[in-house]
């Protein structure tokens, strides 16, 4: 793997950059792996980085049915947090966080980590409540999360419109400071590269149309458009379309895709310095490096692949920016896009062994799974390789929703009188 | 923004109706097994392609009905009333919606 | 030779208006139609602008939408717009305009060292440094990597301007109005089917506005469009709208139009809007998007008066600007001769036109070398010269195989290029529609889409005037139902579309590693940072726009995408097809953010519902607080009391006399039917067979997972007929819950649902002296306690005006709830309050009532319960029927994860200094230091200071709080010591319950 540095950089610009070679090498698949992770987006790419990485494993494929990192790890607002309720999700993200703050040197690959804060608004008094809650139970776990005025928010973020006068005034905010955002293309390409850098091949416009068992039912490899594959472990890192791939093995999960919209505005000189998020009216807005704020929209209601929505729902997001930064009003949407998330009924993502043996799963993340990117990717890989969860994503199985043991982040912040 | 076919009002506009999720669920009683509930409450085909669905004309009738829409292309194949048995999707091909 | 650049007897600008605006500060003249690149390049300036990463010096190079180069910013202070294209801004008198990007001047910009350091900077270049050491990439050089990109500055102020919103309807939208918009919206428009025709242009006519060559019907393309224009506007089932951008394709043909009304005017009729997104649902559209003329990729492509042959023509015959007094033509397409024929003749020195080509030789060709131009076929570009202006090109011959050999250096201050024209495919991809690649043009061109849509003209690759003009006839009449005559124009004179075009970096000698040739003008993105993208594995198209950015400026790769595309598919040796296309993102042209949110601003952001006692409360200093959609009254201070005081003294006056609340907000549904209590028994966990008419029942509703729901009060009024009540926040999804399960599960019920929550006011009358304050408003009504127990209802009249009277109560004192008409509830309001004056009747609001009910011990869904909490957790155990035979939960309530005798349950909290008041959302743990991550045995839900008890109180949810009654946890506090606290009984006040039945 060529080194990246000012100085290689430095060298490579005197060779008029000629000598840089492929950030990972595209090939076809080989007859039979170790492993077989379904999905090349950050969270699949990552898991095979880290089987080979941390468990030993190289002969890994990792197959993606268009170009890598396509999926949502192209499409979404780049948030980054661990400040989530529950014990189980903080574990979990906080350990996806851990790993951000030095993915960058891990991979040798600048993803763009950047902690700025995210600033989470309450406008009600019912907000204040879950928001305290949440700054309670994550001091507790060891997660930064303080409670903020609203003068205090808008001095950590100045275009925030803190008037008393407003329909839903801002009561005050929770600020998780080691919060903040990636560059989301780069997270992607970092762990392909260093994946492809340790043996593991990756092989794009790969599409799997059938998974292979014996008669014990075991899991014997995968059927795709550039022929079969053999391995006795598969990983499905699908996202949208992980009911479609588990389906080929006769598994229904607890999923319902929907389409999320996200949008940028032009560029403009830095003007946001923080992640805002506002659950209440809808509102998830930060400045890109090259200037751009990138707003987060709702989600459509219906279940829909098409990774596209009607406009009414980012026009929604549009009318709670315009209230909570009106001076952005003047601003312009410079591009949408919609992505295929998919969402299980309590809003925790699965990580987790399936019936079939051989056969994992990490879906169900529904609108958050960036920030999760390095955490699901290492404890998957962790659970492949040892055919055992991990004790941080052992509560996020499948089965917890026939137990009903849920872990219902979204009901946590359930409306009040 | 969807246009929706209210069996009952005619074509409305998206925003004037709720989502009901996939169609053609039976809710079992109580003695059914753990799994088999399970199944009842959380389990679906999410379904890439033709999938029967809900819907509710919620600021409208009232009236829940169901729909075929292909989701991949969210092109409606049928719109028919709850209790009527699933229509063939091929044969409304060309009728759209 | 004069300064100016403006011709006589050119453009279509107004001479009869002149203009001064301000650019960077100094006085612009130009005319009325004018844009604010037109003036400026009239009076001989192409620098508009400079480029996002190396700070280049830049100048239009397009007359349109597409342009990459010339943004501005335009307005002051809060009315500030950033990033507007220069070749699109209207001037009118008294516009200020400035340039971007630049520090301290267009001029002199500092950042030119970036293009200095370009040698450092490809495409990536921050992905693979800025790592060391840890932490300096967030705090150092982000910052830095910041503050240097952006373009323009976003306004500091809130926008004062309004915003509109409109929805329509029409049976044929036809999107962009040149010569195949024009035609098609005729055509449909004379069926008599509604039409709409949009076009981003203030005029209407496309390039027929800049084309002085064609002659339809015999007369001038420019005179056609407006006798075209004129038939248009006589029909009234056709509507027109001049600078609308059909920027958005839905599904199910929903198109969004973005439509600005005032930024051209120098002031505004007062109450219109700035800009207006329509919303229209069209049965067919029709796309008449035309196409785009392609720049070439050459050394120093980027510098100043080096623009399209289109964008200059249309400069000339729209504007009546020459760009320049000597220009070099560059093309690979037969279109530019006709601007270089036309240019000469007003005047512009015609140094050469270099044509790619080896044999160009159509008839405009022809009339060129006639017209004594001189043709150099077989000749690139192989670098421009210059620096805020293009000053001289190197023109070198190509041979057939792509060698370049050496050429000469020609001076010229203009370089007018053509790479061929590139159909507009934006919303057509929007639509979902499917491309095919044409290798005959060498461009996509629309293919199938599942939405009604078709294309004509340029845009789906029909360049001909005369076949446009069919085209999009054809494509009106058929998207109107195909009954109607088909207009017929005959062209008279046109120049026929040639064979050729050129896509990606146009031959050089040598391999040019260090060459700046230019892709993305905005983004820097160069042809050897595509290349380097290649190189280092980005092989997928997608991929190469995101690694180089190209593609990604504000321009969305109008300019870019297919010369990008080209070099990939060179470089690969992958034939375009199979390298594809970047994915066509809305919006078409970018559109205000205001203008989405259009009328929800303020107040109107979101509806506002206001309880019937609202005005009242307002009359006596409440202070509110937002419930969902709700505003509600908090409490009531009086002169000096903060909201502890006041909350004190009215639970204090509650538990003494008597307090009077608005409770109108609690959600009310009736149910009514012969199956009414079947309906309920299976609804709610509780038994409603036994239930008498006339009595109330406390109701949990679960969901099929067993979680608590919601919770309200339900009077059976009749045997067939229940009110029920729910929580404020709960009522739309309650009654959309029972409508869910009594359609689709349980259609043999025979009941109807009915939301009556905006139907009857809620007056709460609680404390000792409700009885006495209410007994003689009842019309006779004996309210006795024998006669009404707690928990009891009643029918009847209060002065006349019809009542379901509630004996409830959510205090624990003895009270009421006065439902009555909402419209007359205010009447009754006003004369309980006056019959309670003197028993010292007192006006409590949403906090004093979260008090009085936690001294009891009352839930309240969504704060003791968050989604997670069964019946059991939250002492309602005991309310879950034993006897039926199924209930929404019943199943799930018996599964061993929620009967576990660790669940969080509910529990009364007091702390050992009884002046202490926990915070709701504190953590209740073991030991008082904790070493985190460390777990909680709980939470604080609730947490007031208690009047009747003079002393703190809290309701938490403890880890089998209920058997550890007496135990002591420890809620730790964010920057001091843990508080300590002991678990108890959660009825604080009156646990026997005699007040409630007094």
């Amino acid at each position: 793997m060529q080194k990246f540095s000012a100085f290689s950089l430095a060298r490579q610009a005197l060779g008029r950059h000629l000598g840089w070679t492929p950030q990972w090498r595209s090939v076809a698949p080989k007859p039979s792996y170790d492993a077989i992770i379904v999905g090349g987006g950050g969270h699949g790419l990552g898991t095979a980085y880290y089987l080979a990485k941390q468990h030993g494993l190289r002969n890994i494929a990792v197959v993606e049915k268009g170009w890598l990192a396509g999926g949502n790890t192209a499409r979404n607002t780049t948030i980054i947090r661990s400040n989530y309720l529950f014990e189980q999700s903080s574990s979990y993200y906080e350990h996806a966080l851990k790993l951000w703050e030095t993915l960058s040197e891990e991979l040798n690959y600048n993803v763009m980590f950047s902690q700025r804060g995210c600033l989470m608004i309450a406008h009600t008094v019912h907000d204040v409540q879950v928001f305290k809650r949440h700054v309670y139970a994550n001091r507790l776990n060891g997660i930064d999360n303080e409670w903020m005025t609203p003068e205090e928010a808008k001095a950590f973020c100045p275009p925030l419109n803190i008037s008393p006068n407003i329909r839903y005034p801002v009561l005050g905010a929770s600020l998780q400071r080691r919060a903040g955002t990636a560059r989301h293309d780069a997270v992607a390409w970092g762990f392909a590269r260093a994946a492809s850098d340790m043996g593991v091949d990756i092989i794009e416009n790969c599409e799997v149309t059938g998974i292979d068992r014996d008669a014990a039912g075991n899991v014997t490899g995968v059927q795709t458009t550039r022929g079969p594959i053999r391995s006795k472990k598969v990983g499905v890192s699908a996202a949208g379309h992980s009911s479609v791939v588990l389906g080929m093995a006769g598994i229904r999960l607890p999923l319902q895709v929907n389409p999320l919209q996200a949008l940028v505005s032009e560029p403009v000189k830095p003007a946001f310095p923080c992640v805002v998020m506002s659950n209440t009216i809808h509102a998830y807005i930060s400045q890109s490096d090259k200037g751009e704020m990138v707003i987060g929209a709702g989600t459509d209601s219906y279940v829909s692949y098409t990774q596209r929505g009607g406009m009414h729902v980012p026009a929604h997001t549009l009318e709670a920016i315009c209230e909570l930064v009106p001076d952005f009003r003047r601003l312009r949407m410079l591009r949408s896009w919609g992505g295929i998330t998919d969402n299980t009924p309590d809003r925790s993502p699965i990580t987790a062994k399936t019936s079939v043996p051989g056969l994992y799963v990490n879906c169900g993340w529904g609108t958050g799974g960036f920030k999760a990117t390095p955490g699901a990717a290492n404890l998957f890989a962790w659970t492949i390789a040892r055919d055992e969860p991990h004790p941080i994503n052992a509560p996020f199985t499948i089965e917890r929703f026939r137990d009903g043991a849920l872990i219902d982040e979204a009901a946590a912040a359930a409306v009040a009188h | 923004m969807l246009l929706i076919e209210c069996p009952y009002c005619g074509p409305r506009a998206e925003i004037e109706f709720s989502y009901g999720g996939e169609a053609h669920i039976d809710r079992p009683g109580p003695e059914v097994s753990e799994e088999e509930w399970a199944s009842f409450l959380y389990l679906r085909e999410n379904t890439k392609g033709v999938l029967a669905e809900r819907w509710r004309h919620a600021h409208g009738c009232g009236r829940f009905f169901n729909a075929l829409r292909d989701t991949r292309t969210d092109e409606f194949k049928a719109f028919y009333e709850m209790g009527e048995k699933r229509p063939d999707a091929e044969k409304k091909e060309g009728e759209g919606a | 030779m004069s300064k100016t650049f403006r011709l006589s007897g050119y453009g279509r600008v107004d001479r009869s208006r002149p203009v001064t605006f301000l650019f960077d500060g100094k006085p612009v003249k130009g005319y009325a139609g004018d844009t604010v690149a037109s003036a400026l390049l009239a009076d001989g300036r192409h620098l508009m602008g400079r480029s996002f990463k190396y700070h280049r010096p830049r100048g239009p190079v397009s007359a349109g939408s597409d342009e990459p180069n010339a943004l501005i910013g335009v307005g002051e202070g809060a009315r500030h717009t950033p990033n507007l294209r220069a070749t699109q801004v209207e001037v009118h008198e008294g516009l200020v305009a400035i340039s971007q990007n630049r520090l301290p001047s267009l001029r002199f910009d500092v950042g030119i060292v970036n293009t200095l350091a370009s040698p450092f900077l490809p495409a990536g270049f921050y992905y693979k440094t800025f790592m060391w050491p840890h932490g300096f990439w967030d705090k150092v050089y982000e910052p830095l990597i910041r503050r240097a990109s952006g373009l323009g500055k976003a306004p500091t102020a809130p926008d004062p301007d309004e915003y509109g919103l409109h929805y329509a309807h029409c049976d044929v939208l036809v999107a962009g109005a040149g010569p195949a918009g024009l035609a098609a919206a005729l055509a449909a428009g004379k069926t008599g089917v509604r039409v709409i025709l949009c076009d981003e242009n203030p005029e209407f006519g496309g390039a027929l506005l800049s084309d002085s060559h064609s002659l339809i019907d015999g007369v001038a393309a420019a005179q056609w469009v407006a006798r075209t224009v004129a038939e248009l506007e006589k029909l009234p089932n056709v509507q027109l709208l001049t600078r609308c951008s059909a920027f958005n394709y839905g599904p199910h043909n929903m198109v969004a139009l973005n439509q600005r009304l005032t930024d051209h005017l120098a002031s505004a009729p007062v109450g219109m809007p700035r800009e207006r997104i329509w919303q229209v649902r069209a049965k067919e559209v029709v796309l008449a998007a035309g196409s785009l003329e392609r720049p070439l990729v050459f050394e120093g492509n980027d510098r100043p008066g080096i623009l399209l042959a289109s964008a200059a023509r249309t400069y000339l015959q729209r504007y009546g600007v020459l760009c320049g007094r000597k220009a070099v033509v560059m093309t690979a397409d037969d279109a530019a001769y006709r601007v270089a024929i036309e240019m000469a003749e007003a005047g512009l020195k015609i140094v050469a036109v270099a044509d790619l080509r080896a044999n160009p030789d159509s008839a405009v060709v022809a009339e060129a070398r006639a017209r004594g131009i001189k043709v150099l076929p077989s000749t690139t570009i192989q670098r421009a010269h210059g620096h805020y202006r293009v000053g001289a090109v190197e023109l070198a011959p190509v041979s057939a195989d792509g060698a370049v050999g050496k050429g000469r250096t020609v001076s010229c201050d203009l370089v007018l290029m053509s790479g061929g024209f590139t159909p507009s495919l934006h919303l057509h991809c929007q639509a979902r529609g499917a491309l095919t690649y044409d290798d005959k043009l060498g461009v996509y061109l629309p293919g199938d889409s599942v939405e009604h849509v078709r294309s004509a003209g340029s845009c789906r690759g029909v360049y001909a005037l005369d076949a446009v003009l069919r085209d999009g006839a054809e494509a009106g009449l058929n998207a109107a139902g195909g009954e109607g005559d088909l207009p017929v124009w005959t062209v008279t004179r046109q120049d026929q579309p040639g064979e050729g075009g050129f896509a990606g970096a146009l031959p050089r000698r040598g391999p040019g590693h260090l060459a700046l040739a230019f892709v993305d003008f905005q983004n820097d993105v160069t042809a050897k940072d595509v290349k380097l993208a290649v190189r280092e594995g980005f092989q997928s198209i997608e991929h190469v726009k995101r690694y180089t950015t190209t593609g990604m400026a504000t321009d969305q790769g109008k300019s870019s995408n297919v010369n990008a595309l080209a070099i990939v598919s060179k470089t690969l040796q992958r034939a375009p097809q199979k390298v594809g296309l970047t994915t066509y993102r809305p919006p078409y042209t970018p559109v205000t953010f205001g203008a989405f949110a259009s009328h929800a601003r303020g107040d109107q952001f979101d509806p506002l519902r206001l309880a019937p006692a609202d005005g009242w409360a307002r009359a006596h200093g409440a202070v509110f607080e937002d419930v969902g959609l709700w505003r509600r009254a908090r409490y009531f201070p009086r002169a000096g009391e903060d909201m502890l005081a006041a909350v004190t003294r009215e639970c204090r006056m509650v538990r003494k006399t008597a307090g009077i609340f608005d409770a109108s907000t609690l959600g009310k549904i009736e149910v009514v039917g012969p199956d009414a209590a079947e309906f309920m028994n299976r609804f709610y966990i509780n038994g409603w067979t036994k239930l008498g008419v006339g009595k109330c029942r406390y109701g949990l509703v679960c969901r099929d997972n067993g979680f608590v729901y919601d919770d309200g009060v339900v009077g059976r009024v009749a045997k067939d007929r229940f009110h029920v009540t729910t929580t404020t926040g709960g009522a739309a999804g309650v009654l959309n819950m029972m409508e869910d399960y009594l359609q689709t599960e349980w259609a043999d019920l025979d009941v109807w649902l009915t939301s009556i929550t905006e139907e009857w006011g809620v007056i709460a009358l609680q404390g000792p002296k409700a009885r006495e304050i209410l007994a003689p408003l009842v019309d006779g009504l004996d309210i006795s306690a024998e006669a009404m127990p707690h928990m009891f209802l009643k029918e009847g009249t209060i002065g006349g005006i019809p009542m379901r009277l509630f004996r409830v109560s959510f205090t624990g004192e003895l009270g009421y709830e006065i439902n009555v008409p909402s419209g007359r509830m205010r009447e009754v309001w006003d004369r309980v309050w006056a019959a309670g004056q003197p028993h010292g009747l007192t006006p409590y609001g949403t906090e004093s009532m979260h008090v009085l009910r936690a001294e009891k011990g009352y839930l309240i869904v969504g704060q003791e319960t968050d989604g997670t909490a069964t019946p059991g957790d939250v002492g309602c155990g005991w309310a879950i029927s034993k006897i039926k035979p199924d209930f929404i939960g019943k199943k799930a309530l018996a599964l061993p994860a929620l009967n576990a005798p660790d669940r969080l349950q509910m529990v009364g909290v007091l702390t050992d200094d009884p002046h202490y008041v926990l915070e709701e959302g504190m953590q209740l743990v073991a030991a008082p230091q904790m070493q985190a991550p460390a777990s909680a045995d709980g939470h604080i839900t609730s947490s007031y200071f208690s009047p009747a008890l003079n002393r703190s109180i809290a309701i938490a949810m403890v880890k089998g709080g209920r058997s550890r009654m007496g135990a002591t946890l420890y809620a730790p506090r964010l920057d001091a010591a843990a508080v300590r606290v002991t678990l108890v009984d959660p009825v604080f006040y009156d646990p026997e319950g005699a007040r409630v039945n007094g």
